[in-house]
């Protein structure tokens, strides 16, 4: 099941339903833009955060820009973001960043469209900003010794994606090679990119 | 108070590697929520629909699913803007349940 | 934004500030956990309507200035067992911080 509780089985959809059928018989919305709206948020993933990483990478002034302004940069490459004001966070040798809404499930929709399931559940959001180590170890993810730990919780206007570090042994890839290595789990930090070769 | 959504730091269980594809009424209560809050309509603020959510009370709050948690909060805000009435939604409602009874 | 529609920004990046150990009801951003702590301003993000008043379908102007907030984990979690050198990095709005005094 997709997450409905036993006994609201059905009222929520059919709630959803006709608040879209009285709208639309208030000329409020059309049958057509809900699908759209449907359509575009599906064509949103993590294949859009991929591309600004994997140009980032080949790029230096571009990942300045990047990191100064993630949405003009997102714009730069073709991505229409909307309202979205992007904070992209760069993990180092020595650092490494991991995301969260803890309020809710704040999230940069208009980039990489819908969070996963676990992104919105009780036990990440209380845990990740006290034990972050633990919770990462649960995704299969272990730091090395000397890397310290950055938070963000998105508790405002801003929204955050993680620049995973670039994996050793890809010299020379092009962009579109780099950003097939990109996962979604390393664009919220609980999860690295792993060295080739 | 901290309310029942202000979690952060508070003990919890193991982070399941929870994902689903949406179901199609789900990705239309998102839908909706972007429509409504569009600024050309504004008749939805995202704050209140987190208000709304907020306002659920601890039980509910972990009861129910997140989407279905969307769909009462869309309905409370419309429902507080005037947008809709109480008395047109039931009637809807009834309508819908009488339709899925006939299968 | 008009300059009469934003509160003018009170701290600087590097200030050491300290969220205020408030609790109204209603909807608020700023975390239970953080409150009463005193972190370092990472940056200023702006400036935004409030939403404690937006959640009430009000305009929530004049905005405030936004910041970025970060604490050390150790500062928020008496237990805290990992690195020493963690943070956890919080938006908060002006109008909930005050200039810590250390």
């Amino acid at each position: 099941m997709s997450g409905a509780s036993s006994d609201t089985a059905g009222y929520y959809r059919r709630m959803q339903a006709a608040v879209e059928e009285l709208l639309i018989l208030k000329g409020i919305v059309t049958p057509e833009e809900v699908q759209r709206q449907v359509d575009a948020m599906d064509a949103r993933n993590y294949k859009r955060g991929a591309r600004m990483v994997a140009r980032a990478w080949c790029d230096s002034a571009f990942k300045a820009r990047m990191l100064a302004n993630g949405s003009a940069a997102a714009e730069e490459l073709g991505l229409e973001v909307g309202p979205l004001k992007l904070i992209v966070v760069e993990n180092t040798p020595g650092i490494h960043n991991v995301i969260v809404c803890t309020l809710c499930s704040c999230y940069p929709r208009m980039l990489l469209g819908i969070p996963p399931e676990w992104y919105k559940s009780r036990a990440y959001r209380s845990r990740v900003v006290r034990e972050p180590r633990a919770v990462l170890a649960e995704f299969g993810t272990r730091l090395p010794e000397d890397v310290d730990i950055r938070v963000h919780d998105s508790t405002a206007d801003m929204r955050y994606m993680v620049l995973p570090l670039r994996p050793r042994g890809t010299d020379g890839w092009n962009e579109e090679r780099l950003a097939a290595l990109v996962t979604r789990d390393s664009l919220i930090g609980v999860a690295r990119l792993p060295d080739l070769g | 108070m901290r309310g029942v959504h202000d979690m952060g730091g508070l003990e919890a269980g193991r982070c399941e590697r929870d994902e689903h594809e949406y179901e199609q009424w789900e990705k239309r209560v998102d839908a909706l929520m972007m429509l409504l809050s569009a600024k050309d309509r504004d008749l939805l603020k995202v704050d209140e629909l987190r208000r709304n959510i907020e306002s659920l009370g601890a039980d509910a709050y972990d009861r129910m699913g997140y989407y279905e948690r969307w769909m009462h909060s869309i309905v409370q805000t419309l429902l507080q803007r005037g947008v809709i009435t109480i008395d047109e939604l039931g009637r809807k409602l009834a309508e819908k349940e009488a339709r899925d009874a006939r299968g | 934004m008009r300059a009469a529609e934003s509160v003018p920004a009170r701290f600087r990046v590097g200030d050491r500030v300290r969220v205020r150990r408030a609790d109204p009801p209603g909807h608020l951003r700023t975390p239970w956990y953080c409150r009463g702590h005193v972190g370092t301003i990472e940056r200023l993000c702006g400036a935004f309507a409030n939403p404690e008043e937006l959640a009430y379908n009000r305009p929530g102007l004049p905005a405030q200035p936004l910041y970025r907030v970060r604490f050390k984990a150790t500062d928020l979690w008496p237990d805290y067992r990992e690195h020493a050198r963690d943070v956890v990095e919080i938006e908060v709005f002006q109008h909930w911080l005050e200039r810590a005094v250390e």
